[in-house]
Formats: structure tokens, sequence, C-alpha cells
């Protein structure tokens, strides 16, 4: 981007420069002028000048926005034409109470859904089993049939409100009662906006939610994407995410590359099971975090977009420029926040929701104050929406499309950041891909060794936690929390049985015995799913039948 | 209850303290094993050794599992390494052993090799011994299989089972010395992946090379993790049983087994013994001799020797 | 005689997340202890059995999920059912300080909540585990 006269005038200056900065004893500060370094262990020099980005070529590596390699944005006018989606993540307890929060949020002014679904819920067990005892509802909604996702989105248009839900190892199973609801109302499937996570290779590897073995895992996921790119057209099929590897521990550049090492398997499988590229790559989206490094944080999701883009167009051949299209929810980084101080959450929220949108988030989850310790009150997540309206509409930000680019810092630690990604890609290739590389505990090992050491700077104090190893006082303890009540598990059981008797039995048991044959077959297993679920098979009895014929997946804990 | 009584009656919690006191050299450690030695010598003990990562702690799980039926009780050892540095130890068989955790027949003991630098650790036997008479017909030990010290189960073991995956370079692992002779059956692991059968085949080759033994060691290929052909491995151990038996190999181990725990126990206190001889603050100086070239290390110890056979 | 403290991190209950479970169980490790480390998604039967065979000194439960005050304390219920009323018990998670009182009379003996530094951990333990008679 600069002729080699400017830059060697430069280089000419800088070394002067540099002699007289030498001399300059070191601060006061804990540290020397001279070692910086982000948690991904990529050196920040002092300052950064065009010297730094020299070798770049303006159309090559950024591109103009909505333009391949989309560096600058997936989508021409970004912002200007249309705001992220303001979509908080929400869900507690019953449907009833869900269904208040979400039409609270919506009345305050957030423009998508987004279900959390408690722990039975994500694990396919229904609320009255065994093992749900002190898990319904804490950490989301329990849902264990089509009566429950009625009441949900009882007043909600569901061809109006685009949803997001995450859920993985039953994802078919949710979004076959979201259709069954959705057909029930006479809405047809093709309206349906939404996105499930259905992302599995991240709950082996740093989530835990999973049910199943990999690889009737992968044929759950490829039937979803055939079933929708037919059905369900607008739906987005997979939400490949890297931000619950981030919480685990991992740096941005793991982020990047273990997320689109995900990515790559999941594209390497449909293929494999004779899915084209094209027809289902456009409908891929991704979950990232939103870490406290502000700046490395925008630079890595430029180079994520472009590393896809390169992915999807060499590696894959895409011909759809849709299909080489990163777009991505995000979420702030709750690992970040913390129990003392709360109200300082709210800061360090509002750092990581800019550096979201400074990089082109198209969805934005703002975490609340109160993360640490419960789920978020209603004034508490109340403030964690005005944060994403505050920028939005308040700050400016959003004027102008990708406006860090061109900053000499920026650009090139995009580059850092997608060189360091690449080594891992290729180490994960050469593993024989994502799966087997979680399969040997790689990617595991790789999280926990970041995570410790992570650990170990803060214990040392050389990475300042405000308020946990410095600038601490004396709290009180936490007041006026969410609190959800255990005896949840009790009045679900009641529904349950309620709901069970109020059907017709005969007709549940044809449709899971269609689904068994269909599971031990190879046809596409969303249709059976659909039945079953309208029929008001439950969570559980469907997940069972799916047991009975994939097995369970027993995890190796790698260490 | 007291300890005693209680691993001779099987007792959990029992055998669990006793293991402890073993383990930790406590000073009741010595009379328990005094009052429950004579009730040894029944139980049947299997070593399996292998590098980290072929799915050892997976197939002990499967195999104890199918062993564990009718009144028959087994008995886990898993042996981890200890940290040098810190001394600690992540002991990481037992996430592995899930499955059986609840089943009333197994009992799994997780134990850190803690200096000792084999595959197994000094306790290992006198703990094989508290499950012996606390009536386990079957003891499984699990070992480090770290490199060169996997021979080490040899010695604690009737029967050593080698443990095996494709691809994990286990063709150059499989040629270190010792290994191929003392594996009485091999074990091809992860049967479903690519290259089980190459695998499985080398070792094959290998052995009857360097097998001059009336024994013939089976090559098996097994898939723990889906519980895929554990029911040979255990026929081959048993057949292996037999014919140690059969051919009063059996009996003869078994002295071999006894001497060697006199011998260890010999070994361990004389070591005690004679490193409390050299830390008298009169052998400073000759010690200080010693490292001023003044004097050498066998002159020392022939003093000590002496010192200590006047003491005794 | 060379006693080491055993202990048992373990995770009750549906909760996945174990980010923190292993920075302790290997901060443990580093500090000269011998750790078991159960993996998600165990009982609390699973949990107590383990225990018990493994002789441990220490069982440290982990749990994000707010399920604690139900699991955490039918823990220490089968551990004492299975003679080890003796075991030092103590938990962490995301865990109000509300409920740190209930834990408290119900046998868990400290909880550690988010932001505490290993060495408390650490520390807290070394003075706390009891030897056994």
């Amino acid at each position: 981007m600069y002729d080699k006269e400017t830059i060697g005038k430069l280089k000419a200056a800088k070394a002067v420069w540099q002699e007289r900065v030498d001399k300059i004893p070191a601060g006061k500060s804990s540290k020397s002028y001279s070692d910086r370094a982000t948690t991904s262990g990529i050196d920040v020099g002092l300052v950064y000048t065009p010297e730094d980005v020299a070798d770049m070529d303006y159309m090559r590596d950024l591109g103009l926005p909505g333009e391949y390699p989309y560096t600058r944005g997936y989508q021409a006018t970004m912002y200007r034409g249309r705001l992220w989606t303001m979509r908080q993540y929400a869900g507690f307890a019953t449907v009833e109470e869900s269904n208040k929060r979400y039409k609270y949020l919506l009345s305050q002014g957030q423009t998508g859904l987004s279900i959390a679904f408690d722990l039975p819920t994500q694990l396919g067990l229904d609320a009255d089993h065994p093992l749900a005892e002190g898990e319904v509802g804490k950490v989301g909604v329990s849902v264990s049939s089509l009566a429950d996702l009625e009441v949900l989105f009882d007043g909600i248009p569901l061809d109006q409100v685009s949803t997001s839900m995450t859920i993985n190892a039953p994802a078919a199973v949710l979004l076959a009662m979201y259709i069954a609801l959705a057909r029930r109302r006479g809405i047809s499937p093709d309206k349906l906006d939404g996105t499930i996570q259905n992302d599995i290779l991240k709950e082996y590897s740093s989530r835990g939610t999973y049910i199943y073995p990999p690889a009737p895992s992968m044929r759950i996921t490829n039937d979803i994407f055939a079933y929708c790119s037919q059905e369900v057209p607008n739906w987005n099929t997979i939400s490949i995410s890297g931000y619950h590897m981030r919480e685990a521990g991992c740096t941005a550049v793991q982020e990047v590359a273990f997320t689109l090492a995900d990515g790559i398997a999941y594209v390497d499988a449909a293929i494999k099971a004779g899915l084209d590229v094209d027809s289902f790559a456009a409908r891929l989206s991704f979950f990232f975090n939103a870490h406290n490094n502000l700046l490395e944080e925008v630079a890595k999701f430029r180079a994520a977009r472009r590393m896809w883009a390169h992915i999807m167009k060499e590696r894959f051949h895409a011909q759809n420029p849709k299909s080489m299209m990163l777009r991505f929810h995000t979420q702030t980084a709750g690992c970040t926040l913390t129990s003392q101080q709360p109200d300082n959450n709210i800061v360090r929220v509002t750092l990581q929701a800019l550096a979201a949108v400074l990089g082109g988030t198209q969805s934005l989850h703002t975490n609340s104050r109160d993360e640490a310790l419960s789920l978020p009150t209603e004034d508490s997540v109340r403030i964690a929406l005005r944060t994403q309206q505050i920028i939005g509409f308040e700050s400016g930000v959003t004027d102008t499309v990708d406006p860090l680019a061109g900053s000499f810092y920026i650009e090139a630690m995009t580059n850092r950041i997608e060189e360091e990604a690449w080594k891992y890609i290729t180490k994960i290739d050469e593993l024989g891909g994502a799966v087997k590389a979680i399969e040997n505990g790689f990617i595991q090992q790789e999280i926990q060794k970041a995570s410790y050491q992570y650990q170990l700077e803060i214990e040392s104090g050389k990475r300042v936690i405000v308020g946990v190893n410095r600038f601490q006082v004396d709290e009180k303890p936490a007041r006026n929390l969410m609190r959800i009540d255990s005896a949840l598990y009790e009045k679900r059981r009641g529904e349950l049985a309620a709901m069970k008797a109020g059907r017709d039995g005969a007709k549940v048991q044809a449709a899971l015995t269609q689904l068994k044959q269909t599971a031990e077959g190879t046809a596409n297993l969303m249709p059976a799913i659909i039945e079953a679920v309208d029929a008001y098979a439950t969570l559980g009895e469907v997940c069972d039948v799916l047991r009975s014929v994939f097995g369970e997946y027993e995890s190796d804990a790698s260490f | 209850m007291d300890v005693r009584s209680g691993v001779l009656a099987g007792d959990t919690r029992s055998i669990a303290r006793a293991i402890s006191w073993v383990e930790n050299d406590d000073p009741r450690a010595a009379e328990l094993i005094r009052g429950i030695y004579p009730s040894t010598g029944r139980a049947y003990i299997v070593g399996l050794t292998g590098s980290p990562g072929v799915g050892k702690s997976t197939l002990v799980s499967r195999m104890a599992a199918l062993m564990a039926t009718g009144k028959r009780k087994v008995g886990v050892l898993a042996v981890d390494p200890t940290s040098p540095f810190s001394g600690g130890a992540i002991l990481g068989d037992r996430v592995r052993m899930f499955d059986v955790a609840l089943s009333p027949n197994v009992y799994i003991r997780s134990m850190g090799t803690r200096g000792s630098l084999g595959g197994i650790s000094r306790a290992t036997r006198m703990a094989s011994r508290v499950l012996d008479a606390a009536g386990f017909d079957w003891i499984l030990v699990e070992t480090v299989g770290a490199g060169q010290s996997e021979v080490d189960v040899h010695d604690v073991a009737y029967t050593t089972v080698v443990v095996m995956a494709p691809g994990m370079g286990d063709e150059i692992q499989a040629m270190k010395a010792g290994i191929m002779e003392i594996g009485d059956v091999f074990v091809v692991n992860k049967a479903d992946r690519d290259g089980a059968d190459r695998t499985a085949a080398q070792v094959a080759s290998i052995v009857q090379l360097s097998d001059e033994r009336e024994w013939h060691p089976p090559v098996l290929k097994v898939s723990a993790e889906l519980n895929q052909g554990i029911e040979r491995v255990i026929d081959a151990i048993e057949q292996h049983k037999s014919y140690l038996e059969q051919s009063g190999k059996l009996a003869e181990a078994k002295a071999s087994m006894a001497r060697r725990d006199v011998l260890e126990i010999l070994r361990a206190r004389l070591s005690e013994d004679l490193r409390h001889e050299l830390d008298q603050p009169a052998l400073q100086e000759k010690l200080d001799e010693v490292a001023n070239r003044q004097s050498d290390p066998y002159t020392l110890v022939d003093t000590v020797f002496e010192q200590y056979w006047r003491k005794t | 005689m060379e006693h080491k403290i055993r202990v048992l991190v373990a995770k009750p209950g549906l909760d996945g997340h174990d980010r923190g479970a292993k920075v302790l169980a290997r901060a443990f490790m580093e500090a000269g202890m011998e750790v078991i480390y159960t993996g998600i998604r165990r009982t609390p039967e699973q949990i107590a059995e383990v225990a018990r065979q493994e002789d441990v000194d220490v069982v440290a439960l982990s749990c994000l999920s707010g399920a604690h005050n139900t699991l955490f304390p039918k823990v220490v219920d089968l551990l004492r059912e299975k003679g080890m009323g003796d075991v030092l018990v103590v938990g962490g998670g995301v865990i109000p300080d509300e409920d740190v009182p209930f834990l408290k009379a119900h046998g868990i003996e400290e909880v550690f909540g988010p932001g505490t530094p290993l060495a408390t951990s650490v520390d807290y333990i070394r003075t706390h585990v009891s030897r056994e008679a």
C-alpha cells in the first residue's frame, strides 16, 4: 500500500526514533514499555506505522464491504443500512415467565429473540427425569414438549420475529417443535427466520452438553442442513461457535482457528453426505466472543471473515458469494465479569460490545452486570440492552463501515491473528480434522493450557482484574439477585403428567416407532421428528429413541 | 470394625484405608500386612501396559465390567505419574472408568508413582495383596506406560497385556527392548480406526520373530470405546492362566512374587536405614572428604556398612 | 511416613463447565496433592462411592448451574452414610453469598466463589484437612 521510497525513509526515521526511545528509563508502571503481548501471545509494538502494513494490497486483502474477501464486512451498507440485531439471550424457570421476559425485551427495543434453555432441556431430558432435580429452569427455560413451546411463544408472531435457539444435541427436536408450532398457526416454514446453535463439535471440546457420539451427531446435523435448504430456507441451520471455547480459556487466535476448523469439519461432512456446498453454506452462521482486548478483538473478527472467505472459495470451491460470507452473532465475554463490584461489569460489557460493533457483528448479546452471580434481573438486563442502544444510536461508530480499517495497528494485528490461526488450522488438518483433533484431545489440551496460563497471570498480578486483584474494596454480599425456585421440579412433573394424559398415546407410539426405523436407516430424520413432536411426544421420548439407536457419548476428559 | 478385619471381610472403606496406609508407609501398614498376608495368594493378577492415549483405561473399565459377573470381584489399580517437581499428581484414569463406578463387585484405586521410576508405584505390590486378602478374584494393574519402564508391570502380574493403538508410533515402540518379550497378550485397541489391521499384522510378525517361548501371545483387535471384542481379551488371559497352571509356571510365578515382596521391603528398609546412617552428623566430615576428593565413595560405603552391622 | 493429600474434584449435576474445576485440579497437583477428577455429569452417588474407594481427604464440588443447594448436601449425606464424615467437603462455582450459610449448615465447610485466588483454596485445604485416626 506504500511505495518503497516512502517506506525506506520511514525505516530510517524510525531507527533514529528508536534510539531515543531506548534511552527513556522504564516508568513506574509494572512493566517496562518494551514487553506487551496479547493473551494470544502476539507481541504488541510500541507504535505502528506504514512499515507494518507495507506489503498489503488493498483490494486483495481488504476489498470493499460486501465484496470478497469481506474483510470489511459481509454486506455493503452494514449498520448504516440496518443496525445489528439486538438479541439478548434469555429464558428461565417456566415458559410463562420467559414469555413475559421476551415481551418485555421486545418492548424495550430488542430486535430478535434468543432462547436460553435449562440443562435438562439441552441434554434431551424431560423436566421430570431424575437427573433434572435441582436443575429445572435454573440456567434457562424448561421445555419438554410442543405444549411448552406454545406458551413460550404465546403472543409472539413467528413470521415477524427472528428466533435464535441455543440448543445443540437436541436441536433437531426443538427446531421440529418450532416448525410444528408455526404450521399450527398457519405460518409456512419458509417464512421462518432464526437460528439453532446446533454445533456439536464444540460441545465435545468445551461446553459439555452433548448426547450422542460424533458420527450420528454429524448425521443429524446433515439432515437438518438438507431439510432446511428445502423447507426452511431462511433458517440459519448452525451457529458454529467459538464463544464457549473462549470462555473455557482459549486465546483469540485459538478461538478463530478452532471455530473455523469446526466449520471446515461441518462442510466436509455435509459434502461427503452428498450435499452441494452452495446448497447449504449460505445458511451457516458463526458465534464469537467479545473479550477484553478491544483492538485485538476487532482484528480477530476481521481476520475470521477474510479466512472463511478464502476457505470457502479455495478449499471448497463455493461459487455462490453468499457461501463465502462469514456472518456472526457475538456475545460479550461472561468469563471476564466479576462478582466483586458488579457495576464495573457494565463498563466491561460496554467496551466488549463496542469491539463487536467495530468488528462488524450481525447480532449481539450483552451480558448483564450480575452475570457472575446469577441470571439477570429485569433491571440488569435492561441496562445491558441500553448499552447496545447507546452504542448504536449515540456514539456515531455506526455512521461508516469498518471505521478502524486502515489503522496500522488494526491491519497489522488482523494479519498476525490470521497468520497464527492458519498454523493451528494446518496442525488440525495434519491430525485429520477437527473431529480427530477433539478425539485425541488436542483442542481440549490447548484450551486448558491457555486457561491455566491466564489464571497464573492473574495470580501473579501480571494481569490485572480490577476489583479482584487490584482496587478491591470491602464488599457487602450482593442483594436482590434472581432466584429460581427448586420446587419447579415438582410443578413441572405435574404438568408433564397432565400433558401426557391428554394426548393421543397411540399416535405418539406410532410416531416414535417410525422415528426409530428412520434412525436405523438413512432417510432424513426431520419429518419423523416433526411428526412425533406434533403428536406431543416429549423431548425426552424423542431423544431416548435416538439414544437407543445412536448410543451415548462418553467423555474422556483429556487433561 | 478395625481395618484388618474390614479388609478380610471385603469392606470397601477398610480396603481403601489399608491401601492408603501402605502408600503412605504408615507405621500401621506392617502390622496390617502381617495380619492379612496369610490370606493372600488366591487372586489372579493381570498387568496392562501401553503408551499414553492407546485407551488402556477404557479397556480396563470394559474388562472389569465383564469380569465382575456373578460373585466374582475385580480390583483395579490405576497408576499415573507423580510430578517430580511438585510431588503431586493428576490421577486421570478414573475419569474413563465411570461406567463401572457403582458396580458392587468392582473396586478401583488411583495411585501416583510417588517417586518410583517405573510404570508402577512401590505400593502397587502391597495394594494388590490387600485386594487379594479382601477376596478379589481378579486384580488389574494399569501402568503409566511411559516408555521402557513398562516392563516393570511384569514383576507384579502373572499375565501381561500390552495395549497398542493404530498410528501411535507403536511400530517403533514395539521394538523397544523388553516389550515384545514381556507381553503375554497383545491388544490393538481402536480397531475401528484406519491402520488397525496394519498395526496388528506388524505386531504379530515382530512377536513371531522374537518369540522362543512355549506360549504364543495372541494379537487381538478390539474397540474398547465401542465395547467390541473385550470378551476375546478375557478369554486370552484365561487361556494364559490355564497354560501357567498346567505347566507349573504359575506356582513358580507365585513363589517368585513372594520372593520379590520380601526383596522390595528389604530393599526399602535397608535403603532407609542406610540413608539414616549416612545422615549421622558424625559422617558429615567423611562426606566432605569425598566431596573434596580426599576420599572416595567406596571407602565411605565400607565405613558405613561396618558401622551399621556393628550396631545391629 | 508420607501422607499426600488426596482430593476428589467433582462436578455433580448436569453442568458442563469445567474450566474452573480443571484449573483447580492442576493447582492442587502443583501444590503436591494427588487429584482425581470425576469429569462432568456425575451423580452424588457416584461421587460419594468414588470418594470412598479412593480414600480421599477432600471432596471439592464445582457447580455453575445453580443446582448446588440440591446437590451439594446430597453428596455430604452420602459421604456420611458411607462412613466418610471426616472428609473435608468444599464447594465452588456460581454460588450466591446468600446460599453459603445454608451450604455450611449442610456440611460444606467452605465455599470459594468466583475470583477466589487459587492460593486461597490450596491453603485452606492444607490447613483444614483432618488427619485421620
